[in-house]
C-alpha cells in the first residue's frame, strides 16, 4: 500500500493506491443490513457527541451570544444589535483592524516570494534533497511559544542583543526591534514568517514534483530556455497552489494572536493590537470585565469574512482532488 | 511516480551546459547555507545557551564557544523550576488529545465511509462544514461550554478534559480517515462479511490494520498540534499545577534566571524535534496536505 492516497488536495499528481475497479452498488450488497442498525450508531456516536457539544452547539451559541448581553451571573438578555454598535463605536477596533491588515500585508511580502524561490531551487536539487526539506521544515516543529520567547531574546534592544550583535559587525544599529513603533510590526512578521515558511516550501515542493515533465520537454523542443520554461510552464502550473497558500495565509494572519500577545502585548502604543487580541481583551481581561457579547459579535464579523475565504479554499482544493 | 522520468525544470541537456550547472550549484550552496543559518541556527544557539552561564550569554551572545559550560542549568530547570511537572502535563494533554482525536476520526470515518448510514451524507456535510468556520468563533462560546457543560453539570475548568474533548472535534481528521477508508478495496469487506465478520470485527481486524499510514499522519498532527497549543490551555487551565509548558514558559521568564530559562526552552523543544527527526517522512507528507495549516 502506498501512502499516495492519503493526500487529497491535488498536491500530488498520480494516484496509485488501493483503489478498486468495481464497487458494489450503494444499496443492496451484504453491508446493507448494517446501515441503520445499532453498530452504525455506536460508531457514529463519538463523532456526533463530540462535534455536537464542542463544535455545532458552540457555533450556534456564538451567533446567539452576539445579540445577547451575557455574564456568568444573571441570565442572558437579548439586546439586538447593541453589541455590534458597541464594537463599532470602539476606536480600538479600527486600530486593531488596521494593524491586522498591516500584519497580513507584511506577511505576504515577507512570506510569499521566499518559499517559492526556495522551493523552485530545491526541486532541482539531486542529492540530499531530504536535508534541504528537513532544514526548511525544522522551525515549523519548534513549539511556537518557544520560538517567540527565543526571538524575544534575539530582539533585545541593547547592543549585546543577538541580532544587534550581528548588525554591529556591519556597523549597523543597535535597533530597538520591539520598542520602536515603526519597526515592531515588521519584527513580529519576520518571526512569524520564519516559523511558518517551511510549511509553505513543502507544499510548493510537492506541487513542483507534480508538474508534468512532458510540458518541459515540449518547451525545449520549441527552443525555450530555463527562464522561459520557469515563466511559461512552472509558474502557471503552480497558479492554483499559489492561490491556495495565499488564502490559507490570509485566514491564518487574520487570526494572529501569539506573536502580538507574547512579544509586545499589543504595544507599543497599541501598534501591534490585532483583532484577536482585542477579542481576547473584551472577553478575558479584567479591565473590560468579561464582555462576552462584544467578543462574540467581533468574532462573528471576522468569521463571516474569513468563511468566505475558507469556502473559496475548499472549492479550489476539491476541484483538483476529484 | 512510476511513469515519470526523473527530471524537473532543467533538462539533462541543460545540466551539461557549464553555465547552468555552475549557477545551479552555486544557488544550491547558497540556499543550503541560508537554510542552515535560518533553520538550524536558532536551535543551535538555544542548545548552546542552555548550557552556558547567564553572563556569557548576555555579554557575548554570538560567541561561538562559551567561556564555561554550566550543565547544571538543565537539572535546575528540570527540578527546581519544576519543568518536569509541566513537561508531564504537556505529555498527558498530548496523549489524551491524540486518543480522543483518533477515536472520533476512526470510528466516525469508518461509519461514514464503510457502513454508510442513510443520513451519512448529511452528517458528513455537517462535519465538513465546521472546516469553514474559523477557530476564532469558537473561543468564547467554547469557553462558556467548558464552564457549564451540558449533562456533566460541573465545570471542566482546570481539568484535562477541557483540552482533550474539544480536540476531538477536528473535521480535518475525520475527512482524512473517511477518504482513506473509502479508497480501501471494498471486496475485502464483502469477503470478511461472507466469512461472518460483523461491523465491529471488520473495523478492528481489517480496516484498522490496513490504515496504518493514515493513522500515523493523524497521530503526528494530533501530538504536534497539542504541543503547540497556547491560547486554549491558557484559558481553561488557570491552575499553574495543571498547565503545560507552552502556557507556563512565558510566566517563568519573569522570575527565572536567563540560563535556566533557556534550558527550560530547550527541554520544551526536545520532544517535537525528536519526533520530527524520527518521523520526517510522515511530517513532510503531512505538510504537503496543505489544509493542515488551517486554524
Amino acid at each position: 500500500m502506498t501512502s499516495t492516497d492519503t493526500r487529497p488536495a491535488g498536491v500530488t499528481g498520480d494516484r496509485t493506491g488501493p483503489r478498486t475497479a468495481a464497487r458494489p452498488g450503494r444499496r443492496g450488497g451484504p453491508l446493507a443490513r448494517a446501515r441503520a442498525g445499532l453498530p452504525t450508531l455506536v460508531f457514529l456516536a463519538p463523532m456526533l457527541v463530540i462535534f455536537g457539544v464542542f463544535s455545532w452547539l458552540p457555533i450556534g451559541r456564538a451567533v446567539v451570544m452576539s445579540f445577547q448581553r451575557t455574564n456568568l451571573v444573571s441570565d442572558p438578555v437579548f439586546v439586538g444589535f447593541a453589541n455590534f454598535q458597541q464594537v463599532f463605536a470602539d476606536p480600538q477596533l479600527w486600530t486593531a483592524a488596521q494593524n491586522t491588515l498591516y500584519f497580513a500585508v507584511l506577511a505576504l511580502l515577507f512570506g510569499y516570494p521566499v518559499p517559492l524561490v526556495a522551493a523552485v531551487l530545491m526541486s532541482e536539487v539531486r542529492k540530499m534533497r531530504g536535508l534541504f526539506s528537513a532544514l526548511a521544515y525544522l522551525p515549523v516543529v519548534v513549539p511556537p511559544v518557544v520560538a517567540v520567547l527565543l526571538w524575544k531574546l534575539f530582539y533585545d534592544a541593547g547592543e549585546d542583543g543577538v541580532f544587534n550583535t550581528v548588525l554591529g559587525w556591519f556597523g549597523i544599529g543597535p535597533v530597538a526591534w520591539l520598542q520602536d513603533a515603526d519597526i515592531v510590526m515588521p519584527s513580529l512578521v519576520l518571526e512569524a514568517t520564519w516559523a511558518a515558511a517551511g510549511g509553505t516550501v513543502i507544499i510548493y515542493l510537492a506541487a513542483l514534483t507534480g508538474v508534468d515533465p512532458s510540458l518541459y520537454e515540449a518547451a525545449e523542443i520549441d527552443g525555450g530556455g530555463v527562464w522561459r520554461k520557469l515563466w511559461h510552464i512552472t509558474l502557471p502550473q503552480l497558479r492554483g497552489i499559489l492561490l491556495v497558500t495565499f488564502i490559507l495565509q490570509i485566514i491564518g494572519t487574520a487570526q494572529v494572536f501569539l506573536e502580538p500577545f507574547l512579544f509586545t502585548d499589543g504595544g507599543p502604543a497599541n501598534r501591534t493590537l490585532t483583532l484577536l487580541l482585542l477579542i481576547y481583551r473584551y472577553a478575558f481581561t479584567n479591565s473590560l470585565g468579561g464582555d462576552y457579547g462584544a467578543a462574540a459579535a467581533l468574532s462573528l464579523m471576522l468569521a463571516v469574512v474569513l468563511t468566505g475565504f475558507s469556502v473559496l479554499y475548499f472549492r479550489l482544493t476539491r476541484s483538483w482532488s476529484s | 511516480m512510476s511513469a515519470r522520468t526523473d527530471r524537473g525544470l532543467l533538462a539533462p541537456t541543460d545540466w551539461k551546459r557549464p553555465s547552468v550547472r555552475w549557477s545551479a550549484r552555486i544557488s544550491h550552496g547558497l540556499l543550503l547555507a541560508g537554510l542552515a543559518v535560518a533553520g538550524l541556527g536558532p536551535m543551535l544557539w538555544l542548545a548552546k545557551a542552555a548550557v552556558t552561564p547567564t553572563q556569557d550569554t548576555l555579554r557575548q551572545p554570538m560567541a561561538f564557544w562559551p567561556n564555561g559550560f554550566d550543565f547544571a542549568n538543565l537539572a535546575e530547570a528540570w527540578t527546581r523550576v519544576e519543568i518536569d511537572k509541566y513537561f508531564f502535563n504537556t505529555i498527558a494533554l498530548a496523549a489524551g488529545s491524540w486518543a480522543v482525536q483518533l477515536l472520533v476520526a476512526a470510528t466516525g470515518g469508518y461509519a461514514l465511509a464503510v457502513l454508510r448510514p442513510r443520513l451519512g451524507k448529511l452528517v458528513s456535510g455537517a462535519v465538513l462544514a465546521t472546516l469553514f468556520v474559523p477557530s476564532v468563533v469558537l473561543l468564547v462560546p467554547l469557553y462558556l461550554t467548558i464552564l457549564d457543560p451540558p449533562v456533566v453539570g460541573t465545570s471542566m475548568l482546570n481539568t484535562f478534559w477541557a483540552i482533550w474533548l474539544p480536540a476531538g472535534a477536528n473535521a480535518f481528521n475525520v475527512l482524512l480517515m473517511q477518504r482513506f477508508f473509502a479508497n480501501l478495496p471494498r471486496e475485502i469487506f464483502e469477503a470478511a462479511r461472507v466469512d461472518g465478520a460483523g461491523p465491529y470485527r471488520l473495523f478492528w481486524s481489517i480496516v484498522l490494520p490496513m490504515s496504518r499510514p493514515i493513522i500515523g499522519v493523524v497521530s503526528v498532527f494530533a501530538v504536534i498540534a497539542s504541543w503547540k497549543d497556547f491560547l486554549w490551555p491558557m484559558l481553561v487551565l488557570p491552575d499553574p499545577d495543571r498547565q503545560p509548558l507552552s502556557v507556563r514558559l512565558p510566566i517563568l521568564q519573569q522570575f527565572v534566571e536567563l540560563d535556566v530559562f533557556l534550558a527550560a526552552l530547550a527541554i520544551s523543544s526536545l520532544i517535537p524535534i525528536a519526533l520530527f527527526l524520527v518521523f520526517q517522512r510522515l511530517f513532510l507528507n503531512g505538510a504537503s496536505l496543505g489544509g493542515a495549516v488551517k486554524g
